[in-house]
């Protein structure tokens, strides 16, 4: 495994802008990002679900599209910021869609809302007006296994109405 | 000797944890009675459940925790409530073997009966406001009976006051938990019944909520387990030439079948898990053929139970104008919970500390005391929440996944299960065949009925003396608990329908005493448990959903051989009010039109629609609920689409409504996911549904069905579960309404589009 052993090797800090701050982590560049994220800068947002993007929970905000952190390499990431559920809004002041899921009291356990509320938001900030099955599709491969469903699309279609 | 936590230890060990607690919390634990004594909280002692601190916050310790499902919120109105105090000014702390009565495992829809009703939590919070009373009455010179209280404050008729804070902030009660102490009646509550917000959502949706995989503990290393690839493979040898050079691995670990990798980073030890070199020999027999699985499971040795026998069933069978037969079969299904499971160990020469989402705060603590060999009290286990777990998912394995490794390199070690270890490495629901019978005179009434069924079993929930029921237990050298097979005995004493396996259509007689919910007197339940190939534990309904599945199928078909309208046939055999207004309650939301099933539609093409109904009391006693299913069929696909629901449920006395309705409307569509999709697979040697991919949950973005809910309060009953009724309704609900809208039966879960076209087909 010389190739393994040549990436593994390769310690140098890499600057990584994420929540608005900068930060230089000293990882691995293959790392995926999710690590990055959750084991060295410590935050909560996103999540380790599956570590095969097939279920939402590691996702963040890069240039506007959801994208799961679970399969991103860090050197994947260029230059560009990224945006986790706790860069959205503050429980002092949640993002209208945060505080559209708030208002619903949308989650019980809660571990998928990454993958839930940045996918929404994702498709709703491009497509405002997104049909049940353009959001049906952008939650094709959204997990929740609560099965929140009838509230989770309470809120979204709350926080759909407020952008009108 | 074994050194004993002090406050220091305390704090220092939970750092990750203490920054949740309020400052007066802080202040309450360094006050408490349980950091010098970890092993012996005292349940009789008041002071083991509440604490009012100086400023008048009051911090109630639960032994019982919240996954997700609102235990928190309601357990703190329920504290609120009793003490008369703010519902803002009442902190719980859940489930710490140093801080926490032992209240054993939170699970079985057992949380709010063991707290709500005349016990624990709920007695106590009573006591400690009669105590506080009996104070305030001698600080003011009255007598009890002309103090009123609330908001923490007692008031005398003369406008004299005195607030809990002043009475006994910062001190203890010093006195036993009166099992007489008077619950304030539900006419007067001012906190419970009331839909207060769960207290978690703002921190959740905000991405700042602290779930076990969050913890770091300074120093913390990361670690990854290698699973036996094949069902039952042992360790022949393990080659760690490959990984001893790659940067950040600390150290590889092997205990018999366990291996494991510590290193400095996470990416680092799942690089190092996929390069460690071990050889396994495979088990010596294969694994059953998965479609021949059912037959294969009757013919096994078995553990039988008799659960009822009134010993004429035989005569009237053979006597009757009518027998019915069907069989109905359920996989086995995973806990699927959404995030692979994680724990913390923090595992030194003299103790341990284990910061762990399992259900089982307390028995993981003697698991923990059994692997790594520390004395029972030199282990703390600390509950922090995790992905929803539904049951005995992997959080109890990865839980001594990472004591071992902890213990190996003497830091603290976390440990991420991958998708797939999970999906190996948890107790999966047990796979079930259920044979049906029944016998029906000329007027239409069932006059017999005989239910034989067999599941499987192996391991289970650890409890207090078998780590080896998890996986990672086995692996490292303890033996399972499994199966040793006995011929029934007549049933004596009282009818044990915990599982569900009577159905609510018989008298249930036991010893000359009748518990069921049913007026058939003619009956016979014989259940068989069979060694299970892998694993198995408690799944969200243990049980209870495969055999009501059955039982609620099965009646359906009853109603549809007698062309009887499927709420009327039910309700003329049934006996419990609590199952009958459920029923009526939930055929009334749902516009229940009385007719027989299937529906006149006859065409076999094109979308056909359908409705069913279910009902339930859930273990005999414990919450009753009906659910009615309204489905779309589409007959070229064998597609099912659920289209609404309408619930109507019991739990007794209702401490929060919204969130009641919450689990109820969840249990609704996992209930479904389970019918439609959900099934572990395997081939000859390994079990292949190991991600979302191979088993097949439904997603978010499906149409969501629409849910109505009514909820049944009975302020003078005792609080029963509700987090289990819904989800035990849905496979039977929705395979009543396929026959209502095709005439084609379901019979084996989960009805996939290929079952489904089968079915039809099979109508002629």
């Amino acid at each position: 495994m010389p190739s393994l052993n040549d990436s593994l090797g390769k310690m140098s800090p890499i600057p990584l802008k994420v929540n608005g701050k900068t930060h230089n982590v000293d990882v691995d560049p293959l790392t995926p990002l999710l690590f990055v994220l959750a084991d060295e800068l410590h935050l909560r947002g996103p999540k380790f679900g599956c570590g095969l993007a097939q279920c939402g929970a590691c996702t963040v905000l890069i240039q506007g599209k959801a994208v799961r952190s679970c399969v991103m390499p860090l050197s994947a990431l260029k230059q560009h910021e990224v945006t986790t559920l706790e860069g959205l809004g503050t429980p002092e002041k949640p993002h209208a869609i945060q505080q559209a899921f708030i208002d619903e009291q949308a989650a019980q356990c809660g571990f998928c809302l990454s993958g839930v509320i940045l996918t929404a938001k994702a498709l709703l900030d491009e497509k405002p007006k997104a049909s049940d099955e353009e959001l049906q599709d952008a939650f094709s491969n959204v997990l929740c296994r609560c099965f929140t469903h009838t509230r989770i699309m309470q809120a979204v279609r709350r926080y759909q109405a407020g952008l009108a | 000797m074994t050194k004993q936590f002090s406050r220091r230890d305390f704090l220092a060990a939970s750092g990750a944890l203490i920054v949740s607690f309020s400052g007066a919390s802080q202040f309450v634990v360094a006050q408490g009675p349980f950091a010098t004594h970890p092993s012996h909280i005292n349940p009789e002692s008041l002071d083991s459940w509440l604490a009012v601190a100086a400023d008048g916050f009051v911090t109630a310790y639960t032994g019982k925790c919240d996954f997700g499902q609102g235990m928190y919120t309601a357990q703190t109105q329920l504290v609120a409530e009793e003490l008369c105090v703010p519902f803002g000014k009442v902190k719980l702390i859940q489930c710490d073997t140093s801080i926490t009565p032992d209240q054993g495992t939170t699970s079985g829809s057992q949380s709010t009966p063991t707290n709500f009703n005349s016990e624990n939590v709920a007695q106590a919070a009573a006591t400690g406001r009669e105590a506080l009373l009996a104070m305030a009455a001698q600080r003011l010179s009255v007598s009890v009976d002309q103090l009123t209280v609330a908001d923490g404050i007692v008031h005398a008729p003369s406008g004299a006051h005195i607030s809990y804070a002043e009475l006994i902030g910062g001190k203890r009660f010093e006195m036993t938990v009166n099992a007489k102490a008077k619950r304030r009646s539900p006419a007067d509550w001012t906190v419970l019944g009331k839909s207060i917000p769960s207290t978690d959502q703002t921190a959740l949706m905000t991405g700042t909520f602290e779930f076990v995989h969050n913890i770091h503990i300074p120093g913390m290393l990361h670690g990854r387990v290698v699973r036996p690839p094949e069902t039952g493979a042992t360790v022949a040898s393990v080659d760690e030439q490959f990984v001893q050079h790659l940067p950040g691995v600390i150290k590889v670990v092997v205990k018999t079948n366990f291996v494991g990798v510590v290193a400095e980073k996470q990416w680092q030890a799942a690089q190092a898990v996929k390069v460690l070199k071990v050889t396994w020999t495979p088990a010596t027999t294969p694994l059953p053929l998965q479609k021949d699985f059912y037959d294969h499971i009757r013919k096994q040795p078995s553990r039988q139970l008799m659960l009822v026998n009134s010993k004429d069933v035989d005569d009237k069978l053979k006597s009757a104008a009518h027998v019915l037969k069907a069989t109905y079969s359920y996989p086995y299904q995973s806990h699927g919970s959404i995030g692979a499971s994680c724990a913390v160990a923090d595992v030194q020469a003299d103790r341990a500390t284990v910061w762990s989402s399992t259900q089982s705060v307390y028995p993981t603590r003697h698991s923990v005391s059994v692997l790594t060999g520390l004395p029972l009290d030199s282990v703390r286990v600390i509950f922090v929440r995790g992905s929803g777990c539904y049951g005995l998912n992997a959080a109890d394995t990865v839980s001594y996944d990472a004591a071992l490794l902890s213990q190996a390199v003497q830091k603290p070690v976390r440990v991420q299960l991958t998708r797939q270890d999970e999906f190996v490495s948890e107790n999966y629901g047990a796979a079930c065949v259920i044979d049906q019978q029944v016998a029906v005179n000329n007027s239409g009434a069932i006059v017999a009925w005989d239910c034989e069924t067999w599941s499987t079993s192996f391991g289970g929930r650890p409890g207090y003396d078998k780590p080896g029921n998890v996986l990672t237990g086995m692996l490292a050298g303890l033996e399972p608990e499994t199966i040793t097979p006995k011929v029934a005995i007549e049933p004596t004493g009282e009818l044990r329908n915990g599982n569900n396996a009577v159905p609510s259509y018989v008298v249930g007689c036991v010893s000359g005493k009748c518990g069921g919910a049913g007026s058939i007197r003619s009956e016979r339940v014989l259940a068989h448990a069979v060694k299970s190939p892998f694993f198995t534990g408690p799944l969200r309904s243990p049980l209870r959903l495969q055999n009501t599945f059955a039982h609620e199928c099965f009646m359906d078909e009853i109603c549809a051989y007698l062309k009887a309208d499927p709420v009327a046939l039910r309700l003329q055999h049934l006996s419990d009010p609590r199952v009958m207004d459920v029923l009526k309650a939930a055929a009334k939301l749902a516009n229940w039109e009385a007719r027989p099933s299937p529906t006149r539609q006859t065409a076999h093409t094109g979308i056909a629609t359908g409705r069913g109904i279910a009902c339930v009391a859930y273990e005999g006693d414990n919450g009753y609920a009906a659910l009615v299913a309204e489905v779309e069929v589409d007959q070229a696909s064998g597609e099912i689409h659920a289209k609404r629901f309408f619930v109507a449920n019991d739990s007794g006395p209702i401490s929060n409504p919204a969130g009641l309705r919450n689990q109820l409307e969840g249990g609704v569509l996992q209930g479904m996911s389970r019918a439609l999709g959900e099934e572990i697979t395997w081939d000859d040697r390994k079990v292949t549904s190991i991600n979302w991919q191979t088993y097949k949950t439904l997603p978010l973005g499906i149409r969501v069905p629409t849910i109505e809910s009514v909820l049944i309060n009975r302020p003078d009953m005792k609080a029963t579960g509700a987090g289990e009724t819904t989800i035990t309704l849905a496979a039977a609900a929705i395979g009543n309404a396929v026959f209502d809208g095709t005439g084609a039966r379901l019979r084996e879960v989960p009805f996939t589009p290929d079952r489904v076209k089968a079915a039809l087909a099979a109508r002629g």
